[in-house]
């Protein structure tokens, strides 16, 4: 069986599943945030009962409109605080404490291998980076799995991508799964898992393989899976003192298909509106001026992503034309940058430095475009209104590509700059 | 079930950022959703659209945000049916959840035009295009899916279990 197959089968109590099979499974993590938790929370209301499964087994994170942007958002955010409070849930963050979801939970020790995590929000596959079955799901789910602990699930095929070869200077995970999104299209993996491995994945760090999970759904995939490994291990040393149990794909799995890709020579990327699958090296983006670049995001807000940046910064200045935003994942992240003097080199560039939240990503607040104009971004979807205007553009891009063009004023290869 | 409308053909990845777009979001009301549905493809959408209203689209309809107001917001516009090549993952366990029928028919995505006049039978997944005279066949739903349609959404579904 694959990894996929084997979690699924050992919280529903099978010793065998197969693809196309759908399976009521116990779920180890639910998360919910001030977009998606206040319908779950109505919808759990509706149940009729006054207690949820498992108080230490959900997580609420608001963290789309927080600070909260307006009225109607701080009435969410109230109406999650008060439930966690009435049900004495655990792990709920507040504003301070509060981190992107996708960034904080991974820190907080929450996500283990073997593990099946539930969030209503797309980007929860980013746990796969740490071998957790980690995928997204509506707020209608969440409400069900809080009030039972189990939802269904359709055991997905699995497409295995074995990655080949050493990395260019300023090739990134990023790169990788934008690459990958543009060879198999947005729907290349729709309903499925996707297995990342091969001798390139052994050598990126965990912050990189939760950068190419966290986009697996770009993909239209359930879930992209890493397996886990010595780097696995030492990220979780740290944060998981519960017991886990690693699981690896059988030698005799099968597949859906087994992709091979040779990434030695492959450029940094970028994914031109209005899809993340609109892939080409940076070279080919030509004469494209840019209004904003933004730094951050469950995709890209990591120590890692923030150290690259701060290496284009420093010494060099946001060009005039631009508005540069970085907004660190989460406190910690925000504090080790602020110690490394990360923080620093991003503020004498000209650069705005943000308090942890995911607005500028969906065009939420903290950086929403006018009409006409275009960002280059590190976050994960470039689709028609995503950051403001339904008449502007984003254009995707690793942290090093996004600094670079900062100091450029249009997109740049970071070789331009250093 | 029959139900029967006009159709609104859209292509392939609808998302569900131009569904519904985010700077909506701050307020889960349906029927406040309901009058940004569809706004950065389509301006129209919202002032032509009818009761019993079909969509008929390309593959993948509802990909990107896991945001159930994008459901949500079909529903509340008066839209009965979603037709597609294919749905994105989580908008389509989302529309089985809340009860927004959504079939699955490549021929029907490809063929049906916007603007015609369609009846559906959900029981029989039989859609029937009064324009042009042709019948295409949906997918059936897995009976596990079947259950929850059949119970009123996975919330009703629930109840049932735990009460």
């Amino acid at each position: 069986m694959t990894i996929v197959e084997k979690i699924l089968a050992s919280h529903s109590n099978k010793s065998k599943l197969n693809p196309g099979e759908i399976v009521n499974a116990k779920v180890d993590l639910i998360l919910g945030n001030d977009v998606t938790a206040p319908v779950a929370i109505n919808e759990f209301r509706k149940i009729g009962i006054n207690k949820v499964f498992d108080i230490d087994k959900i997580a609420l994170v608001p963290d789309h409109f927080t600070p909260n942007k307006d009225i109607k958002s701080a009435e969410n955010s109230l109406l999650i605080r008060n439930f966690a409070k009435e049900m004495q849930i655990t792990n709920y963050f507040e504003v301070g404490r509060v981190g992107i979801e996708h960034c904080l939970l991974p820190e907080k020790g929450l996500v283990a291998p073997g593990e099946i995590i539930i969030g209503a929000d797309s980007h929860t596959c980013t746990y796969g980076a740490l071998n957790a079955l980690a995928t997204g799901v509506g707020s209608t789910d969440i409400a069900a799995a809080m009030a039972t602990g189990f939802l269904w699930f359709r055991v997905p095929e699995t497409i295995k991508i074995i990655y080949k070869g050493k990395l260019k200077p300023w090739v990134s995970g990023k790169d990788l799964i934008l690459y990958t999104i543009g060879q198999i299209g947005v729907d290349g993996a729709l309903y499925k898992s996707i297995e990342f491995s091969g001798e390139t994945i052994k050598n990126l760090s965990i912050d990189s393989r939760m950068t190419m999970a966290n986009m697996a759904i770009e993909a239209g995939a359930k879930c992209g899976l890493f397996e886990y490994d010595d780097k696995t291990k030492e990220y979780l040393e740290a944060r998981v003192t519960r017991d886990y149990s690693p699981i690896a794909s059988d030698k005799d799995s099968i597949y859906d298909k087994i992709l091979e890709f040779d990434v030695s020579n492959i450029e940094p990327q970028i994914a031109f509106p209005h899809l993340p699958e609109n892939t080409r090296p940076v070279q080919e983006a030509k004469n494209i001026k840019i209004d904003q670049a933004v730094i951050g995001s469950c995709t890209n807000g990591r120590i890692e992503d923030l150290r690259i940046a701060a290496q284009i910064f420093k010494d060099h200045k946001v060009h005039p034309d631009v508005r540069c935003i970085i907004f660190p994942g989460t406190q910690e992240i925000y504090i080790n940058a602020l110690k490394e003097g990360l923080i620093e080199i991003f503020i004498n560039a000209g650069a705005a430095v943000s308090t942890p939240t995911c607005g500028p990503c969906l065009g939420g607040h903290m950086g929403v475009l006018a009409k006409g104009e275009k960002a280059i971004s590190t976050t994960n979807r470039n689709f028609v209104g995503r950051m403001g205007h339904p008449q502007s553009e984003v254009y995707l891009s690793n942290p090093a590509v996004a600094a670079a063009s900062a100091i450029k004023g249009y997109i740049a290869h970071p070789e331009e700059v250093l | 079930m029959k139900l029967k409308g006009k159709v609104f053909k859209y292509g392939d990845n609808v998302d569900t950022d131009v569904i519904i777009p985010a700077r909506y979001l701050n307020n889960p009301d349906p029927a406040v959703l309901a009058q940004h549905c569809m706004e950065d493809i389509d301006k129209n959408f919202v002032k032509e659209v009818k009761n019993g209203d079909i969509i008929v689209a390309g593959k993948n309809f509802g990909s990107g945000s896991s945001r159930e107001h994008a459901p949500l917001a079909i529903k509340a516009a008066g839209i009965s049916c979603v037709i597609a090549e294919s749905f994105a993952r989580i908008f389509y366990r989302n529309a089985i959840n809340i009860g927004l029928p959504i079939l699955i028919s490549k021929e029907a995505s490809q063929n049906i035009k916007n603007g015609s006049i369609v009846e559906i039978d959900l029981s029989t997944g039989l859609i029937r295009d009064l324009n042009s005279n042709k019948e295409y066949k949906a997918e059936p739903y897995p009976a596990f899916l079947q259950e929850i349609i059949e119970a009123g959404g996975l919330i009703e579904k629930i109840k049932r279990e735990v009460n």
